[in-house]
């Protein structure tokens, strides 16, 4: 599998940041980076990750299995995550995530039929002084009203 | 001994071993501890959460199955706060466990209903929506209904610690957490089926076994496993005269729990439709099935014929069939036809082996020694493959006690992965890669060394004097190919004192009979006396039995009684399980044709022949009550000089999925995708 | 106010953690450099490890992630002799509902996070340190790379740091969505590149950690405070506290309050005052009903037990904890039903499923609750709640199956009302056939 200049570099950094031998420790950062790349983890790229860190394929699927960052199929260009828990909760974060279904037609976990977005209610994300929070890709969003959420999706259709 | 600690269980002084588990202290004291994660012999998981036992001045319920005894402990095993929490944890279990105890196969051997009988939870709370997947088939051998599943995680360490395979690993998490197959939707692994035996419930799931019947309607029959040499017992599982599964779930026997893919559910050849039910005689291309009666008396005709004019006779004899049959074959030949062309297919330079330490004491290692020595040395042979118990008791060494391995073999095997050391040697030039580990294996405290056929003649000689030069103690295992490999040759199925050899025997063109029971050297070979009357005893019509004038349906070893002796010489007990109807065993068929030719060869029963043997080969007096209580015992070695015997020494080469010419009637193993496993393929990553 | 920062700091605080977060580029290493940065590491060089670890032990610092462990004992325990490689381990893995404080050290001041570290590794005499950062916070993992980029560039990591002779490795390694791995042991499966499930102890982190090697591992905010206790000296940082509760710890507030944000207090402050004065006290002059005191795993508060010292003993003696500083404030119409069910959906989804109580309890839990959300309850699901947490509680193989059962127990048992009343309306819309 070859991947961006970019990304070799990245790995070639990690596999090396572990001691002598224990590459296997590199197997989460490098789903989840490649992930980024490659848009979901295909049988193909656990295999890559298999072999890279030296490890039986069997060891990279359970990890894949288990962290919820980690996804088999494509999502969105742009994955929307809206926290409802504790802190959003109280400020308005599930009318917020039932506002995205709304707007987006679709619901948790699901895509937009053109691939472009997905949604996803996710967990506490680290902005509860901010909230509601939502996370598009990588990207926070604090402080969310229902407004803010249609501009941002609104301009994510736009600069497609 | 390691330090004594008092502690208490249940108002009971006991004393133990310190640092010893409180659950295996208990245990050793009668106070059974429920759990589902713990497994003696493989690792701690803390995970089920059912060994909760009180200590008296801990706040929280302790974890019976982590929690070292010492000084002054007070236990309680079985007070109300535990036996609540007991309950309560099991209501949790129930709350997606199906509850179609009637329908499930495991219904009356299931842990999970056996600790619901004994703690409660008998009213279900828990009015919610259960989640349903559906059951999946990872292999023909392996079916898998999460469900079921309580994680448990013993399928996933029997397969990792104790096979040596981890086929086995955990998707999702949380309450989707599921055991899954190591190519996603199927498993690529040895087919053992040990993760369905180790599975305390109905979880897991055997292709050959499930729903067919109900546990309380089988007979349990302990016998010895047919196929390999390494002699593990197998538990057969009997309805009606017919095997139903196999399994050693009560850790008896040389090999505990382990069973390979065959030991498990390669009985399937019992019940085989080309099973032959009469004996057949050729009629021109074709052949008749004809009467017992008239089969015995046609060959004792033929037989006394040919003795009376001194023709010249061939017998080939089994590595499959009991000690008893064997003797009373070679007694047949010598003494009743009095031939010395006697042979069977030898699969271990044991002429050699056995001259070669002639005088040496405690030079011969049991199964057990390679599970306690501190060293393994495997020589010119794919262990996992081929002898699959030997190589699990040098697993279990690693695990349980950190012992050394070092290898030396053609190409990668299993062993490579725990090995000290592995070197890679060309058949028959296994010397050179052994010198370079002497510096290694002469500081060891002891060393079993294992070897294949490939070390023999003066190989096997130097192999031998490699051992005696390291200056420490040093055992040898002769590996051969099967079941009685070891026991034909102890009973002289061997051509002394000028007898013709097998390869010699098909080679002669002035051969008047040849008599072939339970083997086929016409697999690969061809019959130069053309003219030659062949009698055949087989389960099957197989290319020899093909060339044959004479077939007689012969039982397997599956059903009938005597003895066999496995790869390091330990004698055990078949007793018979399934009855198959037309066959007879080798003995009677063989006794019969005694009787028609009017022979006094002695009583031809197993019991009898086997007194004889005990009287009369050496290294076979061994204990009748130890024999009879299901045991393995180590035959003595024969301790003086062995003359040299002509023929080839060849092992077949089989794998797990293959058994020399019973593997074209084993179902399963020709139904697993691995079969025909290729040895060395270095199939573990 | 500088607009990098994500909330207005309050003139109540007591700025040592955070005081350089106002700073024009404060994560820069020469805004570190010029207010304080690195005296401490080049103190610390002077010092022997013993003294390094009787300073941290004489501020009474305890673990800021959630425990409160005492850290100079913590540091003790670690076998700094062992031939092994020792490890440093941080724990960024910040997941706890109702915390965001960890995100702003390392955006903020990650150098006074690298120098906590390289003090910790001088005390342990470990070579190497790992940053496990959870997967969300991407971008601060690419500051911290930059930080880090820029410490090595300027010989404050790597060989010979700042010409001492020291020499210090530190990593960033990424997390991928699991709040679990904030469990320590757990954190150093996940780093083996395993699955995140906690390991049985003994053998501890400090004997056995990171590869079987003895490993130290402290959160964010712990290691942060480092620097400044070598400094100024482990009795200045607790003086800033109460005895046995030293220096000063940020909070992060959230919920039902007028002023959002993170605000470091010195421990023992009080936490009416924290919600009224630094946080202004509650939109629309509505009554408090109920505080998170740091946490969704703490047990909850009732208003009228809010009236604490903010230390960990004192919120230990009205039965809750101090948590990982992130407290959520409830206003009297927070209906409990909904608010209780949010955490308990969190922990069942959060469960690894490795031990039965915690993998099948949660979600029995969750599904009991979400039925009496939707109009399904029923009179004996109120004390049932109560009794399956319980079987949970102190029955788990780790601390998740507690961190769920506590606060449940006490909503069920302080808010019971809240359960009664949603049964009073269930029965009378169906009186009227309405389905709510």
């Amino acid at each position: 599998m070859t991947f961006s200049p970019q990304l070799e570099a990245r790995f070639a950094k990690i596999l090396q940041s572990y001691p002598e031998g224990k590459k296997r420790s590199a197997v989460v950062p490098l789903l989840i980076y490649a992930q980024d790349e490659t848009g979901a983890v295909t049988q193909e790229l656990v295999e890559e990750v298999a072999k890279r860190c030296e490890v039986p394929a069997l060891q990279v699927d359970e990890v894949v299995g288990y962290y919820s960052m980690l996804h088999r199929k494509p999502q969105g260009k742009y994955h929307v995550q809206v926290c409802t828990n504790i802190s959003c909760l109280l400020v308005g974060g599930m009318e917020l995530y039932e506002h995205a279904c709304k707007k987006l037609g679709i619901g948790h976990k699901q895509t937009t039929a053109d691939g472009l977005i997905s949604l996803e209610e996710v967990e506490c994300m680290g902005a509860c002084s901010w909230a509601p929070a939502v996370e598009i890709n990588y990207d926070f969003h604090h402080n969310v009203t229902a407004d803010k959420l249609d501009q941002l999706i609104d301009g994510l259709r736009k600069a497609q | 001994m390691s330090e004594l600690v008092k502690l208490t269980i249940n108002g009971r002084a006991i004393e133990a071993e310190k640092g010893t588990l409180l659950i295996e202290v208990a245990r050793q004291n009668g106070v059974e501890v429920p759990a589902f994660c713990y497994h003696e012999g493989l690792s701690l998981q803390a995970a089920c959460r059912m060994c909760l036992v009180e200590v008296e001045k801990t706040p929280k319920l302790q974890v019976g199955c982590t929690l070292p005894v010492a000084e002054g402990m007070v236990v309680h095993t079985e007070s109300d706060t535990v036996v609540k929490a007991r309950k309560g944890t099991l209501e949790f279990l129930l709350t997606n466990h199906p509850l179609d105890c009637p329908v499930c196969d495991k219904g009356g051997e299931c842990e999970l209903q056996d600790m619901v009988f004994r703690y409660g939870a008998g009213e279900s709370r828990f009015v919610e929506r259960k989640v349903h997947t559906p059951e999946k088939q990872w292999s023909p051998v392996v079916f898998f209904d999460a469900p079921r599943c309580i994680l448990c995680y013993r399928c996933v360490r029997v397969c990792n610690e104790g096979m040596g395979v981890g086929a086995l690993g955990i998707g999702n998490r949380g309450v989707i957490a599921e055991i899954v197959p190591n190519k996603h939707d199927h498993l690529e692994c040895d087919e053992c089926g040990a993760c369905i035996d180790i599975c305390p419930v109905g979880a897991l799931t055997s292709g050959s076994y499930r729903y067919k019947t109900r546990p309380w309607e089988m007979e349990h029959v302990g016998t010895v496993c047919t196929h390999c040499a390494d002699g593990c017992k197998t538990t057969l599982g009997v309805r009606d005269g017919e095997i139903m599964r196999g399994n050693n779930r009560d850790r008896s026997g040389i090999n505990g729990e382990f069973l390979c893919i065959k030991g498990r559910y390669a009985f399937d050849f019992v019940n085989h439709a080309e099973r032959l039910q009469s004996p057949m005689l050729r009629t021109g291309e074709t052949f008749e099935p004809i009467s017992w009666s008239l089969a015995f008396e046609m060959i004792a005709g033929k037989f006394s014929a040919v003795k009376a004019r001194g023709g010249s006779f061939g017998v080939i004899g089994s590595n499959h069939t009991t000690n008893e049959e064997n003797y009373f074959l070679q007694k047949f030949a010598r003494q009743g036809l009095g031939t010395k062309n006697i042979d069977h297919h030898r699969t271990g330079d044991l002429t050699t082996f056995f001259d070669a330490l002639s005088g040496k004491q405690n030079v011969l290692a049991t199964a057990g020694d390679l599970y306690t020595a501190k060293a393994v040395l495997v020589v010119g042979t794919d262990l996992s493959q081929q002898h699959p118990l030997l190589a699990n008791q040098i697993r279990s060494n690693v695990r349980h006690h950190a012992a050394h391995v070092y290898t030396v073999t053609e190409g990668p095997v299993r062993e490579d992965n725990q090995a000290t050391s592995s070197v890679r040697a060309q058949k028959g030039c296994e010397m050179v890669g052994l010198e370079t580990l002497r510096d290694k294996l002469k500081v060891e405290a002891n060393l079993v060394i294992v070897f294949g056929d490939s070390v023999q003649g003066e190989g096997l000689r130097k192999l031998v004097a490699f051992g005696d030069s390291l200056g420490i103690p040093v055992k040898y295992i002769c590996l051969v190919d099967y079941s009685n490999s070891r026991g034909a040759f102890d009973m002289g199925l061997v051509p002394r004192d000028g007898g013709l050899s097998r390869e010699q025997m098909l080679a002669t063109e002035s051969l008047d009979v040849l008599w072939v029971v339970g083997a086929n050297p016409l697999k690969s070979g061809s019959l130069k006396s053309t003219n030659a009357f062949v009698v055949v005893q087989d389960m099957f019509m197989t290319e020899t039995a093909l060339h044959a004038d004479l077939v007689l349906p012969a039982a397997s070893a599956y059903e009938k009684t005597g003895t066999v002796t496995n790869v390091c010489g330990e004698v055990q007990k078949l007793k018979q399980a399934a009855k198959v109807m037309g066959a007879k065993t080798d003995l009677e068929i063989m006794g019969s044709i005694a009787k028609e030719m009017g022979l006094n060869l002695g009583i031809w029963l197993p019991g009898k022949v086997q007194q004889e043997i005990r009287s009369t080969v050496r290294g076979y007096s061994v204990p009748l009550p130890i024999l009879d209580g299901g045991n393995a015992i180590p035959t003595q070695p024969l301790n003086g000089r062995v003359a040299a015997i002509p023929g080839a020494i060849a092992s077949s080469g089989d794998t797990l999925f293959t058994s020399g010419s019973l593997t074209k009637y084993s179902k399963v193993l020709n139904s697993v995708m691995e079969a025909p496993g290729a040895l060395y393929k270095g199939q573990d990553r | 106010m500088p607009k990098h920062l994500f909330n207005e700091p309050s003139p109540l605080e007591t700025k040592v953690l955070s005081r350089r977060f106002g700073l024009e580029n404060s994560e820069s290493l020469d805004t570190y450099l010029a207010n304080d940065g690195f005296k401490a590491f080049l103190k610390a060089r002077e010092m022997s490890p013993e003294q390094i670890i009787e300073e941290v032990k004489t501020s009474a610092l305890r673990g800021r992630g959630g425990a409160g462990f005492p850290t100079g004992l913590k540091w003790s325990f670690v076998p700094r002799t062992s031939p092994k490689p020792k490890y440093i381990v941080v724990n960024a893995d910040e997941s706890e509902p109702g915390t965001c404080k960890d995100r702003l050290l390392i955006e903020y001041d990650p150098h006074q996070l690298i120098e906590g570290i390289l003090i910790a590794g001088l005390a342990m005499d470990s070579h190497k340190g790992y940053i496990y950062i959870r997967g969300e916070y991407r971008y601060l993992i690419e500051k911290m790379n930059v930080a880090l980029d820029e410490a090595y560039a300027r010989g404050y990591l790597g060989k010979n740091i700042a010409g001492t002779g020291f020499d210090f490795d530190l990593y960033t390694h990424s997390g991928a969505g699991a709040y679990e791995c904030g469990e320590e042991t757990a954190l150093l499966d996940s780093l083996e590149g395993k699955r995140g499930i906690p390991r049985m102890k003994p053998p501890f982190p400090a004997v056995a950690g990171a590869w079987a090697s003895p490993t130290l591992l402290n959160n964010v905010e712990t290691f942060s405070a480092i620097p400044t206790i070598i400094l100024n000296g482990g009795q200045k940082f607790l003086e800033l506290g109460i005895p046995k509760n030293g220096g000063t710890r940020l909070l992060c507030l959230s919920g039902h309050i007028n002023k959002p944000g993170v605000y470091e207090v010195p421990l023992g402050y009080p936490m009416l005052k924290a919600i009224y004065d630094i946080g202004g006290g509650i939109p629309g002059g509505k009554k408090l009903k109920a505080v998170v005191p740091g946490g969704s795993s703490c047990p909850i508060l009732r208003a009228d037990e809010c009236d604490v010292s903010m230390d960990y003993d004192s919120i230990a003696k009205i039965g809750s904890m101090m948590g990982s500083g992130g407290m959520v404030i409830l206003d009297e119409t927070t209906d409990m039903v909904k608010f209780a069910l949010r955490i308990m959906r969190f922990y069942a989804h959060e469960s690894c499923g490795w031990c039965i109580p915690c993998r099948e309890g949660t979600t029995w839990l969750k599904k009991i609750l979400q039925r009496f959300d939707d109009g399904g309850g029923r009179t004996e699901d109120i004390d049932m709640l109560g009794e399956l947490s319980k079987n949970m509680l102190g029955r788990t193989f780790c601390a998740l199956g507690d961190a769920a059962a506590m606060p449940t127990i006490s909503i069920v048992e302080k808010f019971r009302a809240d359960f009664e009343k949603r049964l009073a309306m269930q029965q009378a819309s169906e009186l009227v056939g309405i389905h709510v």
